[in-house]
């Protein structure tokens, strides 16, 4: 048996044994648990706005934002996020809680490698690839807007 | 009533954007890494040529909570910096209007951090 053959069987295996999801199931819960979520950012926005009726609509946005940040990861914090994580999948990594949820579990799982190196660079794991991404894209686009602009 | 057809409209858009998201893990094998920045790739786009302001109109928090919405924010930050400050403006806008959320994330996980051990399960 050559080696390519070999890891074709072996590729097969695991697809075979690998734990089949129902995926119309699952995709149902990431609806409601992302659904949720949203419809609970919503709730804040209004209250915040009930609190505060002369803020404009982009700092309530930002309050959301930042309302939801720390809700998630005090709930990291206590290990709950993981079980909602559990149930919902990409409903949750897919809201703002799921950046917050991926720097919190990471300082929280490299704590053991020290405050400097193990928090301090690890914390980024995940959170690292959408800010470097972010931060890039913005640039492009505002130094288009800028030249654009000019004429 | 208006405020229950926001809520409802929220819901729907929030939802339907998990979903799709949901649907790229389970039939592609990209990772939720990467899903995550191709969404806020999307959104910058999307941000970029003005477009997502108006889902952000209709569906409130339902448009912003999901990552695009921060990609548009970046991108709309960007833009607004370039109207306001100039070259200077476009350079650090996007980042200055997602600097709160981005600071708590980071502070917050620090403090939490000190205080919380992982529990890894073991099974």
């Amino acid at each position: 048996m050559n080696k390519s053959q070999r890891n074709q069987d072996y590729l097969m295996y695991v697809e075979k044994q690998s734990p089949k999801s129902p995926w119309l199931s699952s995709l149902f819960r990431a609806f409601i648990m992302g659904g949720t979520i949203c419809c609970f950012g919503q709730m804040i926005g209004d209250v915040i706005k009930s609190f505060f009726p002369t803020m404009d609509l982009l700092t309530v946005g930002a309050w959301v934002n930042i309302s939801v940040i720390a809700l998630t990861i005090i709930l990291t914090a206590f290990g709950i996020f993981d079980v909602l994580a559990k149930y919902g999948g990409a409903g949750t990594f897919i809201p703002i809680s799921g950046f917050a949820n991926s720097i919190a579990s990471c300082a929280i799982e490299y704590k053991k490698e020290g405050l400097v190196f193990g928090v301090g660079a690890k914390m980024f794991y995940v959170a690292g690839p959408v800010i470097v991404n972010g931060v890039s894209y913005s640039m492009l686009v505002g130094i288009i807007y800028f030249i654009i602009s000019l004429f | 009533m208006v405020a229950v057809l926001m809520y409802l409209k929220a819901f729907l858009v929030g939802g339907i954007i998990c979903a799709i998201a949901e649907l790229i893990l389970i039939k592609t094998k990209i990772t939720p890494a990467r899903i995550l920045v191709l969404f806020l790739m999307f959104g910058a786009v999307l941000g970029g040529f003005n477009i997502w302001t108006y889902v952000v109109n209709w569906a409130g928090a339902g448009a912003t909570l999901p990552i695009i919405g921060f990609g548009n924010s970046l991108a709309k930050g960007a833009i607004e910096g370039a109207t306001s400050n100039g070259f200077f403006g476009a350079l650090g806008g996007g980042l200055m209007a997602t600097s709160a959320g981005i600071a708590v994330s980071i502070g917050l996980s620090y403090l939490v951090c000190l205080f919380s051990s992982s529990k890894t399960k073991r099974n």
